[in-house]
C-alpha cells in the first residue's frame, strides 16, 4: 500500500514538472483503486454499481482541474483520496441518499474488474454534446480517435496552441456542466 | 466516452498550469478593490481630522483589529482551498483580531474616560458601519469567491464564509477612516455584527460557487 503510494507520490511530481507519460501512467494507476471504491461506495447505498464509471470520470476530471491546490512536498493519496469521497458522497447525494463514506473505502482496495461496456453512453458522453462545436471536435479527435495534438491542429487547420486552449476549456466546461447538472 | 479515452484526453491537457491560488485570489481582489473605493468614496470619504486622529491609538487599533482579520482569514482561505484541509489547527488564526479587540477593550476600561461606556458603544455611526461594511464587502466577496474557485475546499460553505471575513476586514479597514467612533466597544459591536452578515452572504454565495 505504501510503495504504491509513494510511486503515485513520484508519479504526480513527474507529471506537474511537465512528463505527460508518467501522467498517463498515473491516471491509469489509480483508476482502477477509484472505481473499486466508488462500487462499494454505491452498494453500501443501495444503488446499482454499474454507475461507478460516472464516479470515476468526475473524479478524474476533478484531479485533472484541481492539480494546482496538490502541495507538490505533500503525499499524493491523501490528496487524491479527499477529492475522491468529496466526488462520492456528491454523487451519491445527488442520487438522493445521504450515507458516510469511510476513508477506509479507499485506503485498502484491491483494484476493481474492468467495467463491462454498458449500453447506456456515459455522462460524460452525454454532455459532450453540449458542448461547442470546436471544442467538442477537439476532444473527440483526442479522445476517440486518439490522435495527438499536433495531428488534431493540422485536421482541423488550428494552432496547436488553439487545440490546447480548446482542449482545456471542453474539459473544464464538461466539469462545470457535470457539476450543474 | 470511456474511461481509457478520457484518461488519455486529460494527458494531453497536461501541460496546461492553473494560476497558483494564492495569485488568482490577490489579483480578483486587485480587480474588486476599485469598486469598494468608489463606494467608499463617493458615500463616506475620510474623516476630516483623520491627522490629529492618528495620535489616537484607539483609532489605530481598529486598523489592527481590521488588518489582522483580513491577514488571517485570507491565510484560512488559502489553506481550506485544499481538497484536504480543514479548520482544524488552522481556525486560531482567526483568534488573532478577537485577541488584539479584547486587549484594547480592556486597555479603555483602565483609562479614565469622560463619556459612559453605553455611549461609547452605542456611538454615532453604528447605522452607518452597518450598511457602509456589507455594502464595500460585496464586490471583494464576488472578487475573493471568483479567485478562491481555482481551489477544492472540502466544505464550501465554510470556505464562503472565510471569503466573507476576508472581505469584510478589508472593507472594514478602509471604513476605519471615515468613522469618528474610535472605541473599542464601538468596534466590538457594530464591525462585528457587519462581518458577520457578511460571513453569512458569504456562507450562502460560497456554498453554490465554491462547489468544484
Amino acid at each position: 500500500m505504501r510503495e504504491r503510494e509513494d510511486e503515485w507520490t513520484g508519479l504526480m511530481r513527474s507529471a506537474i514538472s511537465g512528463d505527460d507519460a508518467a501522467y498517463h501512467r498515473l491516471l491509469k494507476a489509480i483508476t482502477p483503486v477509484l472505481r473499486a471504491a466508488a462500487r462499494r461506495g454505491l452498494a453500501r447505498a443501495g444503488q446499482p454499481v454499474d454507475q461507478s464509471e460516472d464516479i470515476v470520470q468526475d473524479i478524474l476530471l476533478a484531479v485533472h482541474l484541481k492539480r494546482q491546490t496538490w502541495d507538490t512536498s505533500a503525499a499524493f493519496a491523501p490528496w487524491l483520496f479527499a477529492i475522491a469521497r468529496n466526488k462520492l458522497i456528491d454523487a451519491l447525494r445527488r442520487r438522493g441518499k445521504r450515507i458516510f463514506v469511510n476513508i477506509d473505502d479507499f485506503a485498502e482496495t484491491l483494484p476493481g474488474e474492468t467495467p463491462e461496456p454498458t449500453a447506456s453512453p456515459s455522462e460524460v458522453s452525454a454532455q459532450l454534446q453540449a458542448l461547442p462545436a470546436r471544442q467538442r471536435e477537439v476532444l473527440q479527435s483526442i479522445a476517440v480517435d486518439s490522435a495527438s495534438i499536433k495531428d488534431t491542429a493540422a485536421k482541423f487547420s488550428m494552432t496547436e496552441g488553439a487545440v490546447r486552449v480548446a482542449l482545456h476549456r471542453g474539459l473544464a466546461s464538461l466539469t462545470a456542466k457535470l457539476r450543474d447538472r | 466516452m470511456d474511461t481509457d479515452q478520457l484518461i488519455r484526453t486529460l494527458a494531453a491537457d497536461n501541460a496546461y498550469r492553473a494560476r497558483p491560488i494564492g495569485l488568482a485570489l490577490m489579483l480578483a481582489l486587485l480587480a474588486a478593490a476599485p469598486v469598494s473605493l468608489l463606494i467608499f468614496f463617493a458615500e463616506l470619504g475620510v474623516r476630516p481630522d483623520v491627522m490629529s486622529a492618528m495620535h489616537n491609538p484607539f483609532f489605530d487599533l481598529k486598523f489592527a483589529v481590521t488588518l489582522a482579520l483580513a491577514a488571517s482569514a485570507i491565510a484560512v482561505s488559502l489553506h481550506l482551498s485544499r481538497p484536504e484541509a480543514s479548520l482544524r489547527g488552522f481556525g486560531w488564526w482567526l483568534l488573532i483580531p478577537a485577541g488584539i479587540l479584547v486587549a484594547a477593550i480592556s486597555g479603555e476600561m483602565m483609562m479614565p474616560q469622560r463619556t459612559p461606556m453605553m455611549t461609547r458603544l452605542i456611538g454615532k455611526n453604528s447605522m452607518a458601519c452597518m450598511t457602509a461594511i456589507p455594502a464595500m464587502s460585496l464586490p471583494l466577496l464576488v472578487g475573493a469567491l471568483y479567485g478562491l474557485r481555482q481551489g477544492a475546499p472540502a466544505r464550501p460553505a465554510v470556505a464562503g464564509a472565510i471569503a466573507g471575513l476576508l472581505s469584510a476586514g478589508l472593507a472594514a479597514t478602509v471604513y476605519a477612516s471615515h468613522c469618528t467612533d474610535d472605541s473599542p466597544l464601538f468596534v466590538a459591536t457594530w464591525y462585528t455584527l457587519a462581518t458577520a452578515i457578511v460571513a453569512s452572504v458569504g456562507a450562502l454565495m460560497g456554498n453554490r460557487a465554491l462547489r468544484y
